[in-house]
């Protein structure tokens, strides 16, 4: 026993160097295999505190831009207020009834930290739990969409985005419904890649990618981008397609979190099933 | 010695604050990922024990975690090369050892020896951190290309700063 204390005394430099290298390969590994809040993340109060106050100074210089974006969504969405529509027909009336329910909720978010160009990419937003910011909510903005929640703190939360290898998004295109997952292959961040289209779908440059409807997270019909191109590997009966996104990752500062109100119900359900096939 | 401390600390401070808040935000393309911070580990004095070496790498290693989302992906690279640096130091020591009261720096050992000595460094590191990072050997080659950029972006900027900064320790 002496022994082996005075080896590990002789060696100290070596042993502690290997505590330190397991602790942080723990931290590694913990952060990426449990989806949890943990500790060492931009959303901790001190950093979160220093992106913020980096960030509140940046966003003068894109206000022109971002005033532009806003007068622009306005438009959009007054155009698709009842004010805009004429009634077609005379003898119809419109009825309030509870043949419609809300199923999404949006929250409008500042982006406190961005970047695109590492290989998994994150950013920071200025809302978290207490504003009712849950894991795997969906994040999109006024062009596309931008990520998943990964970990909320109290008044903050980290997204990972498209730009991310371990982000999956199932997608379709438009004009047909085929649908397969998205996913970002690492070297530009203004395009990605779509697998899984079958070979009879009559792809064309510039048709229009949006979110299928099998999310979870994501509404439907949220738009993604469009084809720039697509080839067919020798002996693949599917169509790879690079996808150029309409979300412009360089120029994110306000985004919206998505929030399915049904989210839990469908979870629940689907969970039940499952169970019930196993017996 | 307190006074050595003190001075180790603010480079720990400024060192942080220049990489998060500016090189962090300066985007080159996808290969350049210059970390500036590896620096403070590089020029820690002679006769920092060994111990501190370890503890003052994984701690400015998880200073830069927090920053960039990495969660010990940057502790273990720092950690990895303030393991190897005694051994670096010992191969390009001079004939009669290091004189006793100078620094790691340029102005000290000349431009090869600050060369070679911190390029092993960086490279080490940046090979440790960027193969974390990926975890897969399927983008191999992309990702060596990756490190071998970004090791001269960093040694370039490590070098400028010690010319703009330790200059006056030439007239002492």
């Amino acid at each position: 026993m002496r022994n082996l204390i005075t080896f590990i005394w002789k060696n100290y430099f070596f042993f502690l160097f290997l505590l330190m290298e397991v602790l942080c390969v723990y931290l590694i590994v913990q952060n990426n295999y449990f989806q949890k809040a943990s500790f060492i993340n931009s959303s901790n109060a001190m950093s979160a505190k220093v992106l913020k106050t980096s960030a509140d100074v940046e966003e003068y210089f894109f206000l022109k831009n971002e005033n532009e974006k806003l007068a622009r969504e306005n438009a959009e969405l007054r155009s698709r207020s009842m004010i805009s529509f004429s009634m077609l027909v005379d003898d119809q009336y419109l009825v309030n009834d509870t043949a419609y329910r809300q199923k999404y909720n949006y929250t409008s978010c500042k982006v406190v930290n961005n970047s695109t160009n590492r290989r998994n990419n994150y950013l920071t937003l200025d809302k978290g739990s207490k504003q009712g910011v849950k894991n795997n909510m969906a994040v999109i903005t006024s062009t596309g969409i931008v990520g998943q929640v990964k970990d909320v703190s109290e008044n903050f939360c980290t997204v990972m985005s498209v730009l991310n290898s371990k982000t999956t998004i199932s997608s379709k295109i438009k004009k047909d419904g085929s649908y397969g997952p998205l996913t970002w292959d690492g070297a530009d961040f203004r395009y990605a890649t779509l697998h899984d289209i079958p070979t009879h779908v009559r792809l064309v440059k510039g048709d229009t990618i949006v979110t299928s409807a099998y999310s979870l997270t994501f509404p439907e019909d949220i738009m993604i981008g469009t084809v720039k191109s697509f080839e067919r590997k020798s002996g693949d009966y599917f169509y790879t397609v690079e996808v150029k996104l309409s979300t412009e990752f360089k120029k994110l500062s306000h985004v919206y979190i998505v929030t399915n109100i049904l989210k839990q119900e469908q979870e629940e359900l689907e969970k039940k099933s499952e169970i019930d096939s196993k017996d | 010695m307190l006074n050595e401390i003190i001075k180790n600390i603010l480079r720990y401070i400024v060192l942080v604050g220049v990489q998060v808040l500016i090189i962090k935000n300066i985007e080159l393309g996808r290969f350049i990922n210059p970390f500036i911070y590896v620096l403070f580990i590089i020029g820690l004095p002679f006769e920092t024990p060994k111990w501190v070496l370890l503890f003052s790498g994984f701690i400015i290693g998880i200073t830069i975690d927090m920053f960039y989302d990495t969660a010990g992906m940057h502790a273990a690279a720092c950690v990895f090369i303030a393991y190897l640096r005694p051994g670096i130091l010992k191969l390009f020591s001079p004939r009669d050892g290091y004189e006793f009261g100078t620094q790691p720096t340029i102005q000290y050992l000349g431009v090869p020896w600050f060369l070679s000595y911190s390029a092993i460094l960086i490279l080490l590191h940046h090979l440790v951190l960027f193969y974390i990072e990926i975890f897969r050997f399927s983008e191999f080659f992309s990702t060596f290309f990756r490190v071998i950029i970004s090791t001269i972006s960093t040694l370039v900027l490590i070098v400028i700063s010690q010319y703009l900064f330790n200059r006056k320790k030439d007239q002492e």
